[in-house]
């Protein structure tokens, strides 16, 4: 056990934790941040995407050591009232089925937003390849992705 | 008498000439010949990488080689030197799940770059992303392709600085310790290892190059 300093949704944590814990262990048995989700457990379904440093990291196989000290943003703080532009864009749409993967693929698609604001449907393809839906929402995340794009442009 | 010692000159002379065309035709052939089996992969034209290597033994240099190209060929090595822009997986090379993109400096784009899965070290168990600090697949603008290449191809590529991330002699034999090529040695649970050690590897890997880096 070690004790470890996170800084989380702009919060400071401190989890007394053995320091090979996956980080989405402690935000979730820890910090009772239960938005991000357990899927796979090896980085091959995205349920559990966060974004550290600003990247959309697996959180799942990401140790806690490596998230000590920096910034790090769950789907609880990607906006102050979930009125995120994709969160906005997924109510809209009526994106989620069973909903499980949403958390990972709406933290998923703000990275790509952010990098690219306006993506084609390429684009959305490529960035969102890693972010699996057991319910085949796919082309009602496409189709939220590009309105939230909208959104985000008229904010400006 | 003259003119019989004038026609013996002219007759030596001619003689000469013939003899000086035949070794002339000779030569070029045997340059010919050369240029076709078992050639210097280095460029000759190359100074800073011809002076290196004084002691060329093609034999040597091309059996060294043979060992060098089972390891390069083997998953641990030609998994992240895929001829495409996705890295390859497994033991039996399939494409890599979710089919990241190699990314202009090959560590991927977007929401799928490399380190947002794959860690500073092995993550544990089978099925798990293999880890290393600068774990990555070689540039857009220098692919280093492994997959597909004959021995002669690959031979040629590992030592033309143009194909090779600009390495030369020195930097080429550095690199078999490479912190990224030794992890090929430790590759994490449920993956196997290259058929050689590395301290064969490496052995073999310098043979080559210092006997003059022969393509087969």
């Amino acid at each position: 056990m070690a004790t470890t300093n996170l800084k989380i949704n702009g919060k400071e944590y401190s989890v007394d934790v053995d320091p090979s814990t996956p980080l989405l262990w402690v935000l979730r048995d820890h910090l009772n941040l239960v938005g991000t989700k357990y899927g796979c457990g090896v980085a091959a379904c995205g349920a559990c995407v966060v974004h550290l440093e600003g990247e959309a990291v697996r959180s799942c196989v990401t140790k806690i050591n490596r998230a000590a000290g920096k910034e790090v943003v769950t789907i609880e703080g990607l906006s102050e009232h979930g009125d995120h532009p994709l969160q906005k864009a997924w109510e809209q749409v009526d994106v989620p089925q069973c909903g499980y993967c949403q958390s990972g693929q709406i933290m998923s698609a703000a990275v790509l937003l952010r990098e690219i604001p306006n993506p084609t449907d390429e684009d959305i393809d490529l960035a969102m390849t890693g972010n699996i839906c057991r319910c085949g929402t796919y082309l009602r995340i496409r189709e939220a992705i590009h309105l939230a794009a909208e959104i985000q442009t008229k904010l400006k | 008498m003259e003119s019989k010692t004038g026609q013996k000159k002219d007759m030596r002379s001619y003689r000469l000439v013939t003899a000086l065309s035949v070794l002339a035709i000779l030569m070029t052939l045997m340059v010919k010949i050369s240029a076709h089996s078992g050639s210097a992969a280095f460029d000759p034209k190359d100074k800073k990488v011809s002076t290196v290597h004084s002691k060329k033994d093609s034999v040597k240099s091309v059996e060294a080689f043979s060992k060098v190209y089972s390891v390069l060929m083997s998953p641990r090595c030609v998994n992240c030197h895929p001829a495409g822009d996705v890295p390859l997986q497994g033991d039996d090379s399939h494409l890599h799940a979710m089919l990241p993109q190699r990314g202009k400096d090959g560590k991927g784009i977007l929401t799928m770059k490399c380190t947002n899965c794959h860690q500073s070290e092995n993550t544990l168990g089978t099925h798990t992303p293999p880890g290393n600090p600068n774990w990555h697949l070689p540039p857009a603008d220098m692919k280093m392709v492994f997959e597909g290449k004959s021995a002669r191809e690959l031979a040629k590529q590992l030592v033309d600085p143009a194909q090779n991330g600009h390495k030369d002699m020195k930097a080429l034999i550095d690199h078999a310790d490479d912190d990224l090529v030794l992890w090929g040695w430790e590759p994490g649970d449920g993956r196997t290892l290259p058929p050689l050690s590395h301290k064969e590897f490496k052995e073999a890997w310098i043979t080559w190059l210092k006997n003059g880096a022969y393509a087969p």
